[in-house]
């Protein structure tokens, strides 16, 4: 692969469909291709980041993630005029002995109370939500992040994951930015899917799954994201992997490939291994070889 | 009673668990929200006939250019940076904005009004055995998911019912947490796999920070290793449920049948989940409370 860094990122509207496997095993084969393709690889699902558990990467540095702020209130100084509450479209200020208190869970930091309150009573503090990790694995240099439960912001995180692969990726000289997707269509998708060469769509031929498929094609659409569908545990419902495969003919997406369900994947979970490095010889393995080479393939033809 | 169905992990079977539960309770006294508004899938099992629709929409500000003196004040209280102001204009970016209300509030002039400006929709309808069925769906390419979910538990379209069962989207941010808020029992679903064990920490850290009872489902049960099961029982969380990993119910839930429809030995099952949910719920949360270890490492 030549011509820059590309980014390709890894997405499936539905959850549990398997990207992290997916992504876990292309960062495996394109480092073992023919040249080898040097990988920066970022974990964008902050909320419930899953690739370290299959390419077990050491730690080189943390950092907190400040996002956004809350409110506090000075309870010396609150007269319980209850003008906040009255402003708050958050339902995060609640009368509590006289005084107002912030919920920070359903505080959204637009700080309306902060302007409003009469005795000045009200301060925003920024809020440590998170920490983010750059880190080295046997497949190059890996950015993840950890989102505290119950935190927001997440889209902000996985920008900032992002920028520092990308960053890493360009000043390196590496040839690919390999990006595990959240689920979803919202926010933290849209960030992961900003600036991407390429998407791969790991679909699932359930109802639910082709669902879910049709709307993240239609978001990476909507940003100009190029995308490919490949079609995971595709026994598991042939009726439904031929609705995958006529859809994506009718919207000219390509199909990357068909990987059949394989009890292997779970295997290798449990190990902690790529199933392209556990059982480099199942079905899901040589299937996942199948769709690296149409990725790669698809990457080359996108322009730089 | 507000149940909330969540998981952290995506495409463990919250959906399947919420579905047949709804299913498993008599008729006429359920609603079901389906609140993964990025992914809404309940529907494809319950399919309901939605009778009525209605736009979320968020206030965004409009500027009255004859009032506006450019003071710039919108801008400097917007916490978004959803306002702009250049060159004697204010300029407007809707996709930032959290539709707080602070610029209308602050303006000096009073030039500012809100105008909605629409993120998706609500469909609600009957659905099966008489389910009351509700979904939010949030508009492609549409950030926000969480005034959708809001206005989705706002809106009453039906009588108030016994029981409401809320699937909720994967993960553990805002839009989880909005989901969860209000529910008086948190059911987890996970997988027994490092994936699956790895996500239910953090669910877990969610709910016992959000002070909720909960319980746990283990679905495809006999893939992995055992350790869920070990986190559950030093973390005092119930082992409600267990559904085997078996290649025929993969198959039905695929075809879009649901787990009581195709397994119909799963009814008596679920009615004996709901009761068991109900007498939790009814010892306070006592028996549920957390034990307090280190959920999230």
């Amino acid at each position: 692969m030549n011509n820059g860094t590309k980014q390709l990122v890894v997405l499936s509207g539905k959850g549990g469909t398997g990207k992290t496997c997916v992504t876990a095993a292309l960062a495996h084969l394109a480092s073992k291709d023919n040249p080898p393709v040097s990988l920066v690889l970022a974990d964008a699902d902050v909320d419930a980041a899953n690739l370290e558990l299959l390419i077990k990467p050491r730690i080189l540095e943390s950092q907190d993630f400040r996002g956004g702020q809350v409110a506090v209130i000075d309870e010396d100084n609150c007269q319980g005029c209850g003008v906040c509450a009255a402003v708050c479209r958050f339902e995060a200020l609640h009368a509590n002995n006289g005084t107002y208190r912030v919920d920070p869970i359903a505080c959204d930091g637009c700080a309306a109370c902060v302007t409003q309150c009469p005795e000045d009573a009200i301060s925003m503090h920024e809020q440590i939500v998170g920490r983010w990790f750059r880190s080295e694995s046997r497949y190059g240099p890996l950015f993840h992040a950890a989102l505290r439960p119950a935190q927001d912001n997440s889209g902000k995180l996985v920008t900032l994951v992002k920028q520092h692969a990308r960053l890493l990726a360009m000043d390196e000289g590496r040839q690919l930015a390999l990006v595990d997707g959240p689920p979803g269509i919202g926010c933290p998708v849209i960030s992961a899917a900003s600036g991407a060469d390429l998407a791969l769509i790991v679909a699932e031929p359930s109802r639910a799954g082709v669902h879910d498929m049709r709307r993240v094609l239609s978001t990476t659409a909507h940003f100009g994201v190029p995308s490919l569908v490949c079609i995971n545990k595709a026994d598991i419902n042939p009726e439904g992997t031929i609705e995958i495969e006529t859809y994506c003919m009718q919207h000219g997406i390509p199909l990357a490939g068909r990987i059949p369900f394989d009890t292997g994947v779970i295997e290798a979970m449990v190990q902690g291994e790529p199933v392209t490095v556990y059982r480099p010889e199942s079905p899901a393995s040589r299937a996942l070889h199948a769709v690296w080479v149409r990725v790669s393939d698809e990457l080359q033809e996108t322009p730089a | 009673m507000i149940i909330a169905v969540a998981s952290g992990k995506g495409g463990t079977g919250k959906t399947t668990v919420a579905v047949s539960l709804a299913l498993a309770i008599p008729s006429g006294s359920t609603t079901f929200l389906d609140c993964d508004v990025e992914a809404p899938n309940a529907h494809l099992y319950l399919e309901p006939k939605f009778t009525l629709h209605k736009d979320v929409g968020l206030p965004i500000p409009e500027v009255d250019e004859q009032l506006c003196t450019a003071c710039g004040r919108c801008a400097e209280v917007c916490q978004y940076h959803a306002i702009l102001v250049l060159a004697g204009k204010v300029l407007v970016f809707p996709e930032l904005c959290h539709g707080c209300g602070s610029c209308t509030l602050n303006c000096p002039e009073d030039a500012i009004r809100e105008v909605p400006d629409v993120l998706g929709k609500l469909e609600a309808g009957p659905a099966a055995n008489g389910i009351n069925f509700a979904r939010g769906m949030l508009n492609v390419a549409e950030p926000m998911a969480v005034p959708v979910i809001r206005q989705l538990k706002n809106w009453q379209p039906f009588p108030d019912s016994a029981l409401v069962i809320r699937d909720v989207p994967p993960g553990t941010s805002c839009p989880v947490v909005e989901s969860i808020l209000g529910a008086d029992f948190v059911l987890l679903v996970t997988e027994p796999t490092p994936f699956g064990l790895h996500d239910l920490r953090l669910a877990a850290q969610l709910v016992r920070d959000l002070d909720l009872p909960a319980g746990v489902i283990v679905n495809r049960d006999g893939i992995g290793d055992s350790q869920v099961d070990e986190f559950c029982c030093e973390a005092g969380l119930p082992v409600l449920m267990r559904i085997p990993m078996e290649r025929r119910i993969a198959e039905s839930l695929a075809r879009g049948q649901p787990l009581v429809e195709s397994s119909p030995e799963y009814l008596p099952r679920f009615q004996e989940l709901y009761a068991r949910i109900q007498s939790l719920i009814e010892a306070n949360g006592k028996e549920v409370q957390l034990a307090q270890i280190e959920l999230v490492s």
